[in-house]
């Protein structure tokens, strides 16, 4: 497999020490002095340090492949701009509403046509292969776009450990259902718990992670925590977030969006700018990194697997991706 | 100066802070990751909130009695026109960047940019109609007829919102139900007499019978 030339440097080299994340800290920190939710929290936090310590943790990372040499989307829009229907369809909710949500237990079930299924512990996930920084380009079905350093490792890692029987043909994730915690599941928006599935050779292929964290930190709430997949060359909606089983299949596996509306969202949801959404067209995108108001209106043209077609094209060898959207 | 004159004063820079905060936000860069879309989903609330309430006025008149309230209903119309066209230049500005052939494009091939833009186009014979020369070169009757098509462009407006989103649409259904009351309204307002007469005539003619 041909694997492009990495980018030189670890996400946290380049990453400038965020000023504003200490600024938020504070605000928040003022806004709540005084309130009781802040004196809850301090129990909770004496009572099980771990427990809030999550977010945001440093990870020690190592330089991963596929790196890019283009602007980062800022942390703040990485963490403030989410569709995560779990908790809100308003990009500004997940923010949010899910500051209280809790990553710790957390366990993955994997499981199915697997020589030994599994149950991981999300400690013993962190440690089960080197973190890596992985940048990608991250395309929404909806016509935006980022670039976002991810931290995680191969898909595959995870997988090999249960060993796939033969029979297994595809993949299928399940992020946690719990409409106590997230209020987005209380409606009925999509038929949770949101499922999406992989073809077994996507979700072995070296550029689909197991993600854990993103600037160089462990995940933020919003954006999946604690573990979810990240697979740069398709629509954003297939990287599924909060996941809590991973089951090894034969037969392709419904995933969520498909089934809420079949003729918008496929099952492979490659980006694909020549397969228009039948409400809009997927030529171009914004581009959210943080350039500015007026450069924003300067849309970008949308490539083939997100420019992702030297490493996944091959995957397809043969198939009509207008028939397999 | 009368009531509705002072009203009107006070109403005129309030149906602007919309706009101001906008453009408050954009300075401060406090959009959000999004901008452009966040410009193009406030501008599009605001031209339907302005609408539902212009349709509101006339039912609001008729309810309570308040003659006046119909002073404010040619000010609020046009400042759902207003934003329709801050909506509008968004899309072809913002949106499209003046791109003649893929506004084209756009407008033939996707149905919810298709219904915006009806629905804009037709406010425009409104906006134009609104002065009080044009009512009286019009006449009262056909200047009403014509104003009529407040109520198809506001029901394209809806559809456009709802096939706008992906899946979540709570909103243009609140909407909805808001224009399905006031037209409504309309409705058994224009029924009522009507069934009231042709009951009225049907006994009539009963009792003639009867006779």
């Amino acid at each position: 497999m041909l694997i492009k030339k990495p980018a030189d440097v670890a996400s946290s080299e380049i990453t400038p020490k965020r000023a504003y994340l200490s600024r938020r800290t504070f605000m928040v920190g003022a806004a709540a002095a005084g309130a009781s939710l802040l004196a809850g929290r301090r129990l909770l936090e004496m009572a099980s340090p771990a427990e809030v310590a999550q977010a945001g943790t440093k990870l020690s990372t190592v330089k991963g492949p596929f790196g890019t040499d283009e602007k980062l989307t800022p942390y703040k829009d990485v963490t403030t701009y989410n569709n995560f229907y779990e908790f809100s369809t308003d990009k500004d909710g997940p923010s949010q509403l899910a500051k209280d949500f809790r990553t710790r237990p957390w366990q993955v079930k994997v499981e199915g046509l697997v020589q030994k299924p599994r149950t991981f512990d999300i400690d013993d996930i962190l440690k089960l292969a080197p973190l890596e920084d992985r940048i990608y380009r991250h395309r929404c079905v909806e016509g935006w776009s980022m670039v976002i350093p991810w931290v995680g490792y191969p898909l595959s890692s995870l997988l090999k450990q249960v060993e796939p029987l033969g029979k297994a043909k595809y993949v299928e994730f399940t992020t946690i259902l719990d409409p106590k915690q997230m209020p987005g599941q209380r409606m009925r928006v999509l038929d949770w718990p949101y499922l999406e599935g992989l073809r077994l050779d996507e979700a072995m292929h070296p550029l689909a992670i197991l993600c854990v964290g993103l600037y160089g930190e462990a995940l933020p709430n919003q954006d999946g925590a604690p573990v979810r997949i990240v697979l740069p060359w398709k629509y954003g909606f297939k990287s599924a977030k909060s996941i809590v089983k991973i089951r090894l299949v034969e037969k392709q596996p419904i995933n969520t969006w498909n089934q809420a509306a079949p003729g918008e969202y496929g099952f492979y949801s490659n980006v694909n700018p020549d397969v228009d959404h039948p409400r809009w067209s997927q030529r171009t995108e914004r581009r959210i990194d943080g350039s500015g108001f007026f450069a924003s209106i300067k849309k970008i043209p949308t490539r083939p697997f997100n420019g992702y077609g030297d490493q996944v094209a091959q995957l397809y060898a043969g198939m009509d991706l207008r028939k397999y959207y | 100066m009368t009531r509705t004159r002072w009203l009107k004063l006070a109403i005129f820079p309030a149906c602007l802070v919309p706009l101001g905060l906008l453009v408050w936000k954009a300075a401060t860069a406090n959009l959000g990751a999004n901008p452009i879309e966040a410009i193009t989903h406030s501008t599009g609330d605001w031209t339907l909130r302005f609408l539902l309430v212009t349709l509101a006025i006339t039912p609001l008149r008729k309810l309570t009695g308040q003659l006046w309230l119909i002073g404010l209903r040619r000010m609020i119309g046009l400042f759902a026109f207003f934003y329709g066209s801050l909506h509008f230049l968004t899309y072809i500005w913002l949106d499209q960047a003046f791109s003649v052939h893929s506004m084209a494009k756009d407008v033939y091939k996707r149905p919810f940019i298709t219904l915006g833009f009806t629905a804009f186009v037709l406010l425009i014979p409104l906006a134009m109609t609104s002065t009080r020369k044009m009512i009286q070169r019009l006449g009262g009757p056909r200047w009403q007829w014509l104003h009529r098509l407040i109520y198809v462009s506001a029901t394209v407006a809806i559809v456009h919102f709802t096939w706008a989103l992906k899946k979540d649409h709570h909103r243009p259904i609140e909407y909805g139900i808001v224009l399905g009351v006031l037209l409504g309204y309309r409705v058994v307002v224009w029924a009522v007499p009507v069934v009231a007469s042709k009951r009225r005539r049907a006994a009539a003619i009963a009792n003639a019978a009867g006779d």
